[in-house]
């Protein structure tokens, strides 16, 4: 058990590393200098270039460099943001509220929905309603978050006269604009979780135990609770890897459809203005949670399923 | 009504009465967005870029169907010559994956070994990575246009591709036609190339129209958040970025671009996964 974990975190430990070697490098791979990165363009004083270069250690070699960079980013230090002069992480603390709320509230919906739909649709394999809820799932795949969400606006903003712009206010409020983008985010991935689902029961209710606990005259409902979904529960905890990817991916483009100012739209708006600072910190962040993400997930699977604890990864 | 926990085995296919109007419409659908593709500027009815700034942003109305953007440019006209580069960057994608991705999984599950290991590993952490996150970042930051674009694409989105080719193949690899082949003397490029990739070119095909519709998705947010194309560039993605500031003057702008995405993305997965079952079915068949 030990093992296993010092294994996943070694390896989590490895890949953030790369990730950061990568995130580092982007500010030579822009174009103009690194110096000319930094200053955004503006003019500055003989003494702020210096203090540039002494920071960043523009005059050594590239790896010294990186080193000095690393050191200063596990400290959590990624320099000034060029557009607002507040250290990076402060500019991301600004905005990650939002944000988080969103989030918050897209997996409420997502898990309220996809996992019922999902177990659903699979107990009542090729009828009229899981037919549906299958074709249903392959367009909400496909269904690219803004194209959603251009759609609620449409209906609910222009049709209806609800507000769907911005954040709102504090309390109710905000949930009253945070709702539509929330539903346009959780579409995708309800998609994902009914598929697995779906998927994971018809493998479930097809052994033994289950027909037996059939057999000894169980309630449905207790067959469904303890055996159907806790023996569903890996493949879909499993997609957790994935669902989290689709979530940040889809926050940056539903922030920027509804106009919320969160992580989405402050990572937008920097690579547009190219702040290095806080491209670089977003993009560590992003690793750091699709890491621990995927080091939370393996440890609830061996909890789920303690064979895995040898070592042997059963998912795809 | 009751819920038995043990569901009827599904009614295959061929077994239902009436094909599903579906069947067709969805073909006939792709083969619609191709033929805008190839012959967009022909067909359009309004040159896309003549401005008419004294109309400005309209609703649908007498010679522009689906009203007129902010520069009074006829929406119907940029949508069809902006099918090209909305379908075009994705198909280069979905063939660069395929090309790319088969050739990688092949030799990973046939091989095996280093070479597999380091395919593998390759293609787990590339999966764990947000691709349109990592696509934001480069291009908005290194400043790349469309080529780059589809060749980021391309690296982000091969892992799916590779995990199943290598595990068709890993498959294939263990039946005994492969050790037969491989005991006649067969070079192992050849018992790929003619043995194991006409079996597996079931899976070949559906990851192809698969790759297609995550690309068009890509690529679409891409160019919508400003990303990979020319900004004022006729283009599906953009015009829907731009008609979403617009939709209370012409709705149309950003509903139709919308819509057009999401049915072509649905058409190539529906597509595939017919595709796939049918070739599958063959192969069993055979």
């Amino acid at each position: 058990m030990t093992g296993f974990v010092l294994r996943r975190l070694a390896a989590g430990g490895g890949l953030l590393v790369a990730v950061s070697f990568l995130i580092f490098s982007l500010l030579h791979l822009a174009p103009g200098s690194p110096l000319t990165s930094l200053l955004g363009g503006q003019d500055a004083s003989d003494e702020q270039i210096a203090a540039l270069v002494r920071e960043y250690r523009l005059d050594e070699p590239f790896l010294v460099q990186y080193g000095s960079w690393l050191a200063r980013a596990v400290q959590l230090d990624f320099g000034r943001s060029i557009l607002s002069h507040t250290s990076a992480l402060a500019r991301i603390g600004e905005f990650a509220p939002v944000s988080a709320q969103l989030a918050a509230l897209t997996l409420v919906i997502t898990v309220l929905v996809g996992i019922p739909l999902g177990m659903a649709a699979g107990l009542r394999r090729g009828r009229a309603a899981d037919r549906l809820t299958s074709f249903a799932a392959v367009v909400g795949m496909s269904s690219p978050p803004f194209a959603t969400g251009v759609l609620l606006i449409y209906v609910f903003g222009v049709g209806l006269g609800a507000p769907v712009f911005g954040a709102g206010g504090a309390g109710l409020d905000r949930l009253r604009h945070l709702i539509l983008p929330a539903v346009a985010l959780s579409i995708v991935l309800i998609a994902i979780v009914v598929r697995q689902t779906r998927a994971a029961v018809l493998d479930t209710c097809r052994q033994d135990h289950v027909v037996f606990g059939h057999a000894r005259g169980l309630r449905i409902s207790r067959i469904l609770t303890r055996y159907v979904l806790r023996n569903s529960a890996l493949p879909i905890v499993n997609t957790v890897g994935i669902l989290v990817i689709q979530l940040a991916a889809g926050t940056v483009l539903v922030e920027s459809v509804f106009s919320l100012p969160g992580i989405g739209t402050l990572m937008v708006n920097s690579v547009e203005a190219k702040d290095m600072p806080v491209i670089q910190a977003l993009g560590m962040l992003i690793a750091v949670v699709v890491v621990l993400t995927n080091l939370l997930v393996d440890l609830v699977s061996i909890m789920i399923d303690p064979r895995l604890r040898l070592g042997v990864r059963t998912s795809p | 009504m009751t819920i038995g926990v043990n569901p009827p085995p599904a009614k295959p296919d061929t077994l239902r009465k009436r094909p599903s109007p579906l069947r067709f419409a969805l073909p006939a659908l792709l083969a619609v967005v191709a033929l805008l593709a190839v012959f967009g500027a022909e067909l359009a009815p309004q040159d896309p870029d003549a401005q008419n700034p004294a109309l400005g942003a309209g609703p649908p109305g007498p010679g522009h169907p689906l009203g007129t953007d902010v520069l009074g440019r006829d929406v119907l006209s940029r949508l069809i010559v902006g099918t090209f580069p909305a379908v075009a960057g994705p198909v280069c994608v979905a063939i660069g994956v395929l090309v790319a991705g088969t050739l990688l999984g092949l030799l990973g599950g046939y091989h095996g070994g280093r070479i597999d290991a380091v395919i593998a590993r390759g293609a787990d952490i590339l999966y764990s990575m947000p691709a349109l996150l990592v696509a934001i970042v480069v291009i908005g930051t290194v400043g790349g246009g469309y080529l780059l674009t589809i060749g980021l694409l391309i690296v982000l989105t091969l892992p799916g591709t590779v995990r199943l080719i290598r595990s068709a193949t890993l498959s294939q690899a263990r039946l005994p036609y492969v050790d037969a082949a491989r005991a006649m003397g067969v070079r192992p490029g050849w018992i790929l190339g003619r043995h194991i990739l006409p079996n597996i070119m079931p899976t070949v095909v559906a990851t192809f129209l698969l790759e297609f519709t995550t690309a068009l998705v890509s690529f679409s947010a891409l160019s919508f958040l400003g990303l990979g194309v020319a900004p004022g560039a006729a283009d599906w993605g953009t015009m829907l970025a731009d008609g979403q500031e617009l939709i209370f003057e012409n709705p149309m702008m950003s509903l139709t671009p919308a819509l057009l995405i999401v049915l072509t993305a649905v058409g190539a997965t529906l597509v595939g996964d017919r595709l796939y079952d049918r070739a599958t079915l063959a192969t069993e068949a055979r």
